[in-house]
């Protein structure tokens, strides 16, 4: 019976989560709206069409609170699909999925001032740090390998125009 | 059927530098494709930017290839390590695996390889059949009928999906409001939600929410487990022939399955998984040894395999008519139509008609290649999927930070990576479908645009989207079809198509 209690705990949160997660999107796009120009229904303003999509993003949102309100409680059973094992998600990887943030947010910080190489290489180098067997020693091996391979797909194979030495080196 | 068409299109296609492309499309599908964990989606997500250096017709060509390649390479990692990167390619590791397991390897992956060239002919001829019939009908269409036949692709893709229907309309919406972001190009130019940020102005680059979603959240889901590594192959492949006794026995699960997935393949949403789905236990029902399925049944591969190929194929034939998306690589190839500077639609077979053309008759030979190509490099394939995911996921992250980059050397399309990736991994940790919000993300600003355009001839009179009658036809569909999937009795049954036999 446990094994179908905690199913639905988590059910419940996932809604609880999700429709909170709508409801506060839905409604951030719907007063960033009510700041452009409306219009009307016959020539709709910029503001006229994100502004109903917002509204209704939080209406869903609130539908879905709703059910995991009644699940949580314990008024609505859960569907099956819910308590598959496959669903069955490992706690959140905040230390590793952040350092995979971290690699692409460095990539787009320095790719315009150290150039594509060097961006290249620190983001491999994070990203690969995040790997469950990778030491640092191991991570510099797989980001040098992958600098290298991207230089050559895109620099040298595509010849896509891409700054090398970026402008803070002078380049 | 309108010959000359056919024939331009092989004039294109045959074009010595268009096949070449074909051929790099369909190999590095493959390549990308047999890395465990990454499926079709992900693949051309990954490898789109790649093609953006190439003129249009090219450019489309290989990513065709890169499709197909990707689905053949899925079922080729579903087959031997029972990794598949995508549901559809689950079926297929059903009865591939087992037989890979009992030293049949080889038959199983020729098995997948002549089936899928079956029913990608098939399909092919179909496409050039029906796209063009499907065109002159579009034509007709004005601003409301597009708009409705939009809400109804959207609404329908929702209905084969899997989980909750409030949560995956939800999503389209959250799709539909990304789309919004950057200048309102419809009026004066407005820019929308875009913080000041002048590199927003153009809006979110399609790339950067694929890449995001199909790159970034997905490692983060992969890394909550510990992954095995290092090599999970167990046996050797020989004997990639088929006896006769096989050959028989596959015979009619591919013509059956390819019709099952031609006809499939043009549902928006699903239509692929809910082909293999349906061919495996279809197979399964009309077998004189149903006990024999999920123990190394070679008819368990053959039909999925052949009503995948077919339905990947057929889902074309509304992309190129009306430039509705029905699966999520259908979504990502209007990205590409657009960012070519081409509006995927029905004027796309009179303004391009080589690329029109000439792209279906790359379908089959990009089918030809995989057959030609993927049986003596299966020795290639096997290393690739040897890759120990430590290394692989880092890769994934380099290859697309810099393909993003290339596309319009904006940092800001590497940022809402970031963004995009974080959010979308919450969502699906929130059981959310990623996929809606592509379509949605996709679909916006034509949405956008032709209820704007439909409201002005109107003259502002809401009621012109149910009184011109094919309008009204379409939202009733979609009403119908909406009621019907939020139906408890339905959604049953929608749950047990998806999960029978897993």
């Amino acid at each position: 019976m446990t094994d179908t209690d905690t199913g639905a705990r988590r059910a419940a949160r996932a809604d609880l989560c999700a429709g909170g997660a709508f409801v506060a999107l839905g409604g951030a796009f719907a007063i960033g709206a009510l700041t452009y120009d409306l219009g009307t229904a016959l020539r709709m303003g910029p503001g006229y069409v994100p502004l109903t999509l917002g509204c209704a993003l939080a209406a869903l949102g609130a539908l879905v609170l709703g059910h995991g309100v009644l699940v949580a409680l314990g008024h609505r059973t859960v569907e099956q699909e819910s308590l598959a094992p496959e669903d069955e998600a490992g706690p959140v990887p905040w230390h590793r999925g952040g350092l995979l943030v971290a690699a692409v947010v460095v990539f787009g910080f320095t790719v315009d001032g150290l150039g594509i190489g060097v961006a290249i290489f620190v983001a491999a180098f994070l990203a690969a740090l995040a790997g469950h067997r990778n030491s640092a020693l191991k991570a510099l091996v797989v980001a040098a390998g992958l600098t290298v391979l991207c230089l050559v797909v895109f620099v040298a194979l595509l010849q896509l125009r891409l700054p090398l030495l970026g402008e803070w080196l002078g380049g | 059927m309108d010959l000359s068409g056919i024939a331009l299109g092989l004039e294109t296609a045959l074009q010595p530098e268009n096949i070449l492309i074909c051929l790099l499309g369909v190999t590095l599908g493959t390549a990308v494709g047999v890395l465990p964990g990454i499926g079709p989606t992900a693949t051309v997500a990954l490898l789109l930017p790649i093609t953006f250096s190439f003129d249009p017709i090219a450019s489309l060509i290989m990513l065709a290839g890169i499709y197909y390649g990707a689905q053949y390479g899925g079922s080729t990692t579903a087959i031997l390590i029972n990794l598949p990167g995508e549901s559809s390619s689950a079926v297929t590791a059903l009865d591939g695996h087992q037989m890979a397991k009992q030293g049949r390897a080889g038959p199983a992956l020729a098995t997948a390889a002549i089936g899928s060239f079956v029913a990608g002919t098939v399909a092919t001829v179909l496409v050039a059949v029906f796209a063009p019939q499907l065109v002159s009908v579009a034509l007709e269409f004005g601003s409301a009928e597009y708009f409705s036949l939009v809400v109804l692709g959207l609404i329908v893709s929702i209905s084969l999906a899997s989980g909750s229907t409030v949560k995956a309309l939800a999503m389209i919406v959250l799709g539909l409001l990304l789309g919004t972001v950057g200048q309102d190009l419809f009026g004066v130019g407005t820019p929308r939600f875009t913080f000041g940020v002048r590199e927003l102005y153009g809006g979110i680059d399609f790339v950067s929410i694929a890449v995001g979603l199909f790159g970034l959240a997905e490692i983060m889901r992969n890394l909550e487990h510990r992954h095995r590594s290092g090599s999970l192959m167990t046996k050797k492949i020989e004997g990639l022939w088929l006896s006769r006794d096989d050959a028989r026995r596959i015979t009619w699960p591919v013509l059956r399955g390819t019709a099952l997935g031609s006809v499939l393949g043009v549902l928006p949403g699903g239509g692929h998984v809910l082909a293999s789905f349906t061919s495996y236990s279809m197979e399964k029902r009309l077998s004189k040894h149903p006990e024999k399925f999920g123990k190394g049944a070679i008819e368990g591969v053959a039909g999925p395999e052949s009503a995948n190929n077919a339905a990947a194929q057929t889902s074309f034939i509304p992309l190129l008519s009306l430039g509705l998306p029905t699966h999520p690589v259908m979504a990502l190839l209007i990205g590409a139509f657009i960012i070519q500077g081409i509006q995927p639609g029905p004027n796309v077979i009179n303004t391009d008609p080589e690329l029109f053309w000439g792209l279906i008759a790359s379908f089959w030979i990009g089918n030809l290649m995989l057959v030609v190509l993927n049986l003596p490099l299966i020795g290639l394939w096997v290393k690739l999927i040897s890759v120990p995911y430590d290394v692989l996921f880092p890769a994934i992250i380099a290859f697309a930070c810099v393909g993003t980059y290339s596309i319009g050397l904006n940092p800001w399309d590497i940022f809402m990576i970031a963004i995009i990736g974080v959010l979308g991994y919450a969502l699906i940790r929130w059981r959310c479908e990623p996929v809606p919000l592509l379509f949605g993300f996709v679909l916006a600003p034509i949405l956008e645009d032709n209820l704007r355009r439909a409201m002005i001839i109107s003259r502002g009179d809401p009621s012109t989207f149910v009184t011109r009658p094919l309008s009204g036809v379409l939202l009733g569909l979609a009403a119908v079809v909406l009621v019907l999937s939020v139906l408890p009795a339905i959604r049953r049954k929608r749950e047990t198509v998806f999960t029978e036999d897993e």
